[in-house]
């Protein structure tokens, strides 16, 4: 296969809560190692979109969807696919840090590799995670120390650290830096730059302008539905539907 | 009477009647503390905690086989009790939402309105009679039923506690669900779940009901579960209605004991809840 190629494709989805259409009839596709922001006012769907990704949509008691997700040509709904192990391969980082409470910060890494009964050098393997998410040089000396006494900021670039040790293929990032400030969110931009040499990153956003620095292509979501789709620059300086250039100006959102 | 005044007058009548109503609830919580260390210390020795019990009259003897007996009977309805409460808890904050949990959760409701009595003549068909004999493991069955839905309750509120973006956490690390459950979400939940056990712990300790027709009573020392066992509850009710003046000293005594032992058990769950709660509020 020659790069870049599609990583995933999605296919007349939709979502649903109960009887309520959340996302409607989206068909996108998402180049693998590249950064794909999701964009749009709030409520539009795009964070059930990207839980539609790796199958935590349906975590959800009464929540279903149509269509199709393919990850590398292979339907991710179907009845072969253990939604368990898709997980391993599409990792997600919330809004909010999440860290086990209970957890030092070397566990919090490792967490999906010992409950997932991985073995081999877990060490090693928190040691290269924290230094992706460039937190190694500020936790090395309390590695011990509990996941809670970080820093917001290092919070979330714990979480993303944890996400990143199962090795997954895929990133989905559910606004990461919306509970940060703009030193920690400068960091975790940085952080998301460096990443996509080797992961296929997906971020939904509210922030326009964070989309604008840290993708390569843009999404934009609007009551459920896709609006459009393109390159973030064209996205940005030449939208070609009035509704994306109503709300990247500011019109409405 | 100016409005204002007559406000002032009924304020003051107030707070003097809700004070006087705390006076009254806690004059027989005093007195009662009052009488059983008056009343107990005298007979508090070192003998009184290690020498097995006396016949009437041979002065000294102890409650050791007692003291010993209700740590293991409440060793045994541990055994019975927390797996089955703690389980049932996690079941239902888990996956409670349907008929089937509100089901056990009025089950459960019901089952900690039952008289403890009740729940002893329950343990001595299930175990005395098919055993043929009173023993430690009927006794531990009982106090085990008794404990099981205080602890199935608070651990399901403690476990609903926990947030849910820690369950989404878990899962999205690829960890399966019961994993999740387990490994995460009850480890994050497990401190409260201590002090629960603790008071459950506590409450099953000072019981006597359950265990008159299932662990009996015992003059001697016991580790073997099919044999009956002292217990400090039954002992102080086998003193208390005797007619030799020695053996009231005793009840009097053994009472104390008891009071202490529930005592020492609430007090670290208290502290333990305190020292949860002000680590979350750092």
């Amino acid at each position: 296969m020659t790069a870049p190629a599609d990583k995933i494709v999605v296919e007349k989805l939709s979502a649903f809560f109960g009887k309520a259409e959340v996302v409607r009839s989206v068909t996108a596709t998402i180049p693998a190692l590249s950064v794909t922001a999701v964009i749009g006012p709030s409520g539009c769907g795009k964070s059930t979109l990207l839980r539609c990704l790796n199958r935590m949509h349906e975590l959800t008691p009464g929540a279903r969807v149509e269509g199709s997700v393919r990850l590398d040509g292979r339907d991710i709904q179907g009845g072969d696919v253990d939604p368990v192990l898709l997980r391993r391969r599409v990792g997600m980082v919330f809004q909010r840090p999440n860290p086990f409470p209970t957890m030092s910060i070397v566990d919090n890494v490792s967490a999906g590799l010992r409950l997932n009964g991985i073995r081999g050098d877990h060490d090693a393997a928190v040691e290269q995670c924290l230094r992706q998410a460039a937190l190694w040089d500020e936790v090395k000396d309390r590695l011990k120390a509990p996941a809670i006494s970080l820093s917001g900021g290092q919070q979330q670039r714990l979480c993303i650290a944890r996400a990143l040790a199962v090795q997954p293929e895929v990133l989905l990032m559910d606004e990461p830096t919306s509970a940060l400030d703009p030193i920690a969110t400068a960091k975790v931009e940085d952080l998301i730059h460096e990443l996509k040499a080797r992961y296929t990153i997906v971020v939904v956003t509210h922030n326009l302008q964070q989309a604008a620095r840290v993708s390569d292509q843009t999404l934009f979501m609007y009551m459920g539905e896709l609006v459009e789709m393109g390159p973030t620059e064209q996205i940005f300086t030449n939208p070609r539907e009035s509704r994306t250039e109503d709300y990247i100006t500011g019109k409405f959102g | 009477m100016s409005p204002l005044s007559r406000r002032h007058a009924v304020n003051a009548t107030m707070t003097v009647l809700t004070g006087l109503a705390v006076v009254v609830a806690l004059v027989p919580l005093v007195l009662l503390l009052w009488l059983v260390i008056s009343k107990g210390a005298a007979g508090l020795s070192w003998a009184f905690f290690t020498h097995l019990p006396t016949p009437v009259g041979e002065p000294g003897g102890g409650i050791g086989n007692a003291l010993l007996g209700t740590l293991y009977l409440v060793g045994l309805a541990c055994l019975v009790g927390l797996p089955i409460g703690v389980g049932a808890g996690v079941f239902l904050a888990e996956r409670g939402d349907g008929r089937f949990g509100s089901a056990i959760r009025f089950t459960a409701e019901v089952l900690s309105g039952v008289p403890s009595i009740v729940v002893g003549i329950v343990a001595y068909g299930l175990v005395v009679v098919p055993m043929r004999r009173f023993s430690a493991l009927a006794g531990g069955v009982a106090l085990g039923l008794l404990m099981v839905p205080m602890l199935a309750r608070t651990t399901e509120e403690l476990v609903r506690l926990v947030p849910g973006s820690l369950r989404e956490a878990s899962l999205a690390l690829g960890v399966p669900q019961w994993k999740t459950s387990l490994r995460v979400v009850l480890r994050t939940a497990l401190g409260g779940i201590v002090t629960a056990v603790l008071l459950a712990v506590a409450r099953a300790a000072g019981e006597t009901a359950p265990l008159l027709f299932t662990a009996l009573n015992n003059q001697y020392w016991n580790f073997a579960p099919d044999q009956p066992t002292a217990s400090l509850t039954v002992q102080i009710y086998n003193y208390a209605i005797s007619p030799y003046e020695d053996w009231h000293q005793k009840a009097w005594t053994a009472a104390l004991v008891l009071l202490l032992l529930v005592g020492a058990l609430n007090l670290t769950a208290r502290f333990l809840t305190r020292s949860r709660l002000s680590r979350g509020q750092r």
